[in-house]
């Protein structure tokens, strides 16, 4: 799993005018996190800073498992090639958000969390393109929790900030899988 | 209106998971929990999806056979010596404790996650779990992989 997703035809972003406003948010989440770092997160005590690496290092954890999963619904032959072309994009988004999220952590002065060597998903029932985006969009509403349950726990506000950049991003692609399987794209006003 | 058909479309987002139905139609045969709060159960843990499956390890462990098993037991995933030391056994009390905030009852868990505040959405994800982590999913999943 781990060689092929650095497979070149798979990484290359797709151009979907649509897309882009979620690639221009995701760099702005990568700058934030880069630049906030070093001023704030070093004034915290040690433990504040090892709590903020162990919270960094659980959303790499989940990306990097994004990450295969999109590998995975990419090589199953299941995807329409305009499908396949949004599942591509999305995934190179998790690949930023490890590259942001690593940075963030060797800045704290930690080692960020390695891909596993094997990730398993629940293939056997993965047999439609509808199934997977149904799978797709279950992890993609899970990151929304998972980041807004993190943001209140930094101790240094600018990841917070650069947590709920992230976020946005992943409400986006729940939306845009949400409208891919004929769903309402934004089935309410609060999410937690 | 519109929020609850919201609601209904996520829960049939769910509900449409292959992965989850024999959980759901084992919900609702036999269990004292009203149907109901089950589905807002299942709704609530939509929330813990990016880090659980009920039958996979992944960035967090499996929750299959969570009911009455020690913290930190599930083998083949690695957990942070926190919750090695807890010494919690997963009971619907130690659940509603830990999950209204990981941090404060497990200090120094992987789980970085501020916790469901919301009492009744608590009740309704544990009772949710406690069928779940014991469906036929499960018992299919158990076979499948050692
Ligand atoms: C950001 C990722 C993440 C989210 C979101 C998350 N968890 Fe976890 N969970 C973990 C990790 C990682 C562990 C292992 C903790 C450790 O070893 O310290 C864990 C451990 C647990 C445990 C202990 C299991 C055992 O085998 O001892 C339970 C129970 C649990 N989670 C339930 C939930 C529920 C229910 C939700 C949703 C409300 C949830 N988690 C949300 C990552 C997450």
């Amino acid at each position: 799993m781990t060689d092929s997703q650095r497979d070149p035809a798979l990484t290359a972003p797709s151009r979907r005018s649509f897309l882009v406003g979620s690639q221009l948010l995701l760099s702005g989440a990568a700058v934030a996190l880069m630049s906030g770092v070093p001023t704030r997160a070093f004034a915290g005590t040690r433990g504040a800073r090892a709590q903020d690496i162990t919270i960094l290092n659980t959303a790499i954890g989940a990306e990097h498992e994004a990450v295969a999963a999109y590998q995975l619904g990419a090589e199953s032959g299941l995807l329409s090639s305009a499908v396949l072309s949004v599942a591509v994009t999305f995934q190179g988004h998790h690949k930023e958000h490890v590259e942001a999220l690593a940075k963030a952590v060797q800045q704290l002065g930690g080692s960020p969390a390695e891909p596993l060597d094997k990730y398993t998903f629940p293939v056997s029932s993965l047999t439609s393109e509808a199934a997977v985006l149904e799978f797709a969009a279950k992890l993609e509403r899970g990151a929304v929790s998972a980041y807004a349950g993190a943001i209140p726990l930094f101790e240094d506000r600018d990841l917070s900030n650069a947590a709920a950049s992230i976020l946005a991003d992943e409400a986006m692609h729940w939306a845009v899988l949400r409208s891919a399987l004929g769903l309402d794209p934004v089935p309410g006003a609060f999410f937690s | 209106m519109r929020q609850v058909l919201g609601t209904t479309m996520v829960l049939a987002l769910v509900v449409a998971s292959a992965v989850w139905l024999p959980a759901v139609r084992d919900a609702r045969a036999g269990d004292s929990a009203p149907a109901a709060d089950l589905a807002r159960g299942e709704e609530v843990y939509a929330r813990c999806a990016a880090c659980h499956s009920l039958t996979e390890n992944r960035t967090g462990p499996r929750h299959c056979g969570l009911f009455g098993r020690a913290a930190a037991s599930q083998p083949g995933f690695q957990y942070s010596k926190a919750m090695q030391r807890s010494g919690l056994v997963w009971d619907a009390a130690t659940l509603d404790r830990f999950l209204r905030a990981p941090l404060d009852v497990v200090p120094g868990t992987k789980m970085t996650y501020a916790g469901i505040s919301d009492p009744s959405d608590r009740a309704a994800l544990v009772a949710y779990l406690e069928v779940a982590s014991r469906s036929e999913a499960c018992t299919a999943a158990a076979q499948e992989s050692p």
